[in-house]
C-alpha cells in the first residue's frame, strides 16, 4: 500500500475515530484513573506506549497469523508488553510506578488496545500501524486528561495536583488550586466520571455539528 | 508450499499458538529476571522509608529492616521490626490493618518499650476521597493525634472516635474510616502487650 494517508490517520485518532469520545472504547479504565488530571496522563502515555508496540508488533507478523487464530495471539502479545511494562516501570521509574502502579495492569483489559490490533495493524505496514498507535494513544491521552481535569476542576478545586510527583519537580507550575472552593466530592466517585463524560459527549457533537454546518454552507457555492 | 496454504492447515494453528506462547514466556522471564534486583531493592527502600516516617529521628542507630521477628496474629504472619540503640531494643514497628469503609486498611505503626505509641501512618486504603482519605498524613494532621497514647492513657474505654465517648476526633461525613483506624491501632497495641517477651525476649 503506497498511499497510506497519514493525515487521515492521524485526525481519526486525535477526533474523528477517537477511542473514547467517537468509539466509546476503554470506558473501563477512563472512569477509574480519571480523578485527576495527572493520573489520567500517566494513564494515557503508558497506554500510548503499549498500544504503539502492539501495533507495530502485530503489524510485524500480520502476514504469519491466520485468522483462525488471531485473537489469542494478540491477547497474548498485549499481555506480555503490559507486564513487561509493568516490571520495568516497578524497577526503574518506581517513583512513577507509585503513582500508577494500579492502573499498569488495567491496560489490558483497555478493549481499545485489541481493537487497533484487529481493524488497523493487522491490515497495515508497521510504519502507518506505528502511526496509527501514537495518533489513537494521543486521542485516547487527550480524553483522559480532558476528563480527569474537569473531574478534578469540579471536584477537588485543583488542576494537575500532583503533577511534579509524576512528571518531575519542574512540572510544579501546572499545579493550580482554585482557593476557597472546597470540592464536590460527587465529581470525583463513579458518578461524577458518567456526568462529566456525558458532558463531553455532548460537547462534541455539537462541535461536528457546527463543523458539518459550516462545510455544507461552504460547499454550496462551488456545487452551484 | 508457501504460506497461504500453509496457514489454513489445522496443525499450523496450534503450532502458531505454541511458538508465539512460548516466545512472550521467554520474553517475561528474561525481563522478570532483568527486572528483579532493581524491584527489590526498590521496595525495600519504600519500607525503609515508611518505617522511617513512624520512627522518631535519631532513635535508633541498627539496621531495623534486618532485626525481625515474626509472630502469629490471628492465623496470619505479623513481621515486627525491631530498632536498637546499641544493644538495647527502643522501638518495634509492625503493620496492623483493619476493615474501613471500603475495603482493607493498611497502618503501619511504632511502639515504644512502654506500650506507648511513637508515630502512627496509614500505608493503603480504598476509603471514600475527600471524606475518608483525611487519615493520610499528607492529607491531614490527624494520625499524629495517636501519638504518646499507650493503653493507659486513655483508658481502653476511651480510645474510640469522639462520637463513640472516646478521644480521638472523628471527621465530617466520616466516622467509620477513624473509627477503623483506631481500633486498628489499639488492637496493635493489644498485641504488643501480649506478645511483649516475645517480641523483647528472642534477642538476636
Amino acid at each position: 500500500m503506497s498511499d497510506i494517508q497519514y493525515g487521515r490517520i492521524i485526525k481519526d485518532g486525535l477526533w474523528e475515530q477517537n477511542v473514547v469520545f467517537a468509539q466509546m472504547l476503554a470506558l473501563c479504565p477512563l472512569m477509574a484513573v480519571t480523578t485527576s488530571g495527572t493520573n489520567g496522563l500517566g494513564m494515557g502515555l503508558a497506554s500510548t506506549a503499549v498500544l504503539v508496540c502492539a501495533n507495530v508488533l502485530v503489524s510485524l507478523i500480520r502476514k504469519v497469523v491466520s485468522a483462525q487464530v488471531r485473537i489469542p495471539v494478540f491477547i497474548v502479545l498485549i499481555a506480555t508488553l503490559v507486564t513487561i511494562v509493568d516490571l520495568a516501570m516497578n524497577a526503574w521509574l518506581h517513583e512513577l510506578y507509585k503513582v500508577l502502579g494500579l492502573f499498569i495492569a488495567l491496560i489490558v483489559v483497555n478493549c481499545a488496545i485489541l481493537g487497533r490490533s484487529e481493524s488497523f495493524a493487522v491490515k497495515n505496514g508497521v510504519v502507518a500501524s506505528a502511526v496509527d498507535g501514537i495518533a489513537m494513544g494521543l486521542g485516547f491521552t487527550g480524553a483522559l486528561v480532558l476528563l480527569g481535569l474537569v473531574r478534578e476542576f469540579f471536584g477537588a478545586g485543583t488542576l494537575f495536583a500532583q503533577a511534579s510527583q509524576l512528571l518531575g519537580p519542574s512540572f510544579a507550575f501546572l499545579e493550580v488550586q482554585v482557593p476557597g472552593y472546597g470540592g464536590a466530592l460527587l465529581m470525583i466517585l463513579p458518578p461524577g466520571a458518567f456526568a462529566a463524560l456525558g458532558f463531553l459527549l455532548a460537547g462534541k457533537r455539537i462541535i461536528d455539528r457546527k463543523l458539518a454546518e459550516r462545510e455544507a454552507a461552504s460547499a454550496e457555492p462551488a456545487a452551484a | 508450499m508457501n504460506l497461504d496454504t500453509l496457514r489454513d492447515k489445522l496443525g499450523y494453528q496450534p503450532l502458531l499458538l505454541g511458538i508465539v506462547a512460548l516466545l512472550a514466556s521467554g520474553a517475561l522471564a528474561v525481563v522478570s529476571d532483568a527486572t528483579a534486583p532493581a524491584i527489590a531493592a526498590a521496595e525495600a527502600k519504600d519500607l525503609r522509608n515508611s518505617l522511617s516516617d513512624v520512627l522518631p529521628a535519631g532513635l535508633a542507630d541498627n539496621d531495623f529492616l534486618k532485626d525481625t521477628v515474626e509472630l502469629d496474629r490471628n492465623g496470619k504472619t505479623v513481621t515486627i521490626y525491631r530498632a536498637r540503640q546499641g544493644e538495647a531494643l527502643k522501638a518495634v514497628l509492625f503493620k496492623v490493618a483493619e476493615r474501613g469503609y471500603s475495603g482493607e486498611i493498611q497502618v503501619l505503626m511504632a511502639v515504644d518499650m512502654d506500650g506507648r505509641t511513637l508515630g502512627v501512618r496509614v500505608l493503603k486504603h480504598t476509603e471514600t476521597p475527600g471524606l475518608g482519605d483525611k487519615i493520610e498524613v499528607k492529607k491531614d494532621s490527624w494520625v499524629l493525634s495517636f501519638n504518646g497514647k499507650s493503653l493507659l492513657d486513655p483508658t481502653p474505654e476511651r480510645w474510640g472516635v469522639k462520637k463513640d465517648n472516646g478521644v480521638f476526633d472523628q471527621f465530617a461525613g466520616a466516622t467509620i474510616t477513624p473509627r477503623a483506624v483506631v481500633k486498628a491501632v489499639k488492637g496493635g497495641l493489644e498485641f504488643f502487650t501480649a506478645h511483649k517477651a516475645e517480641i523483647t525476649g528472642q534477642a538476636a
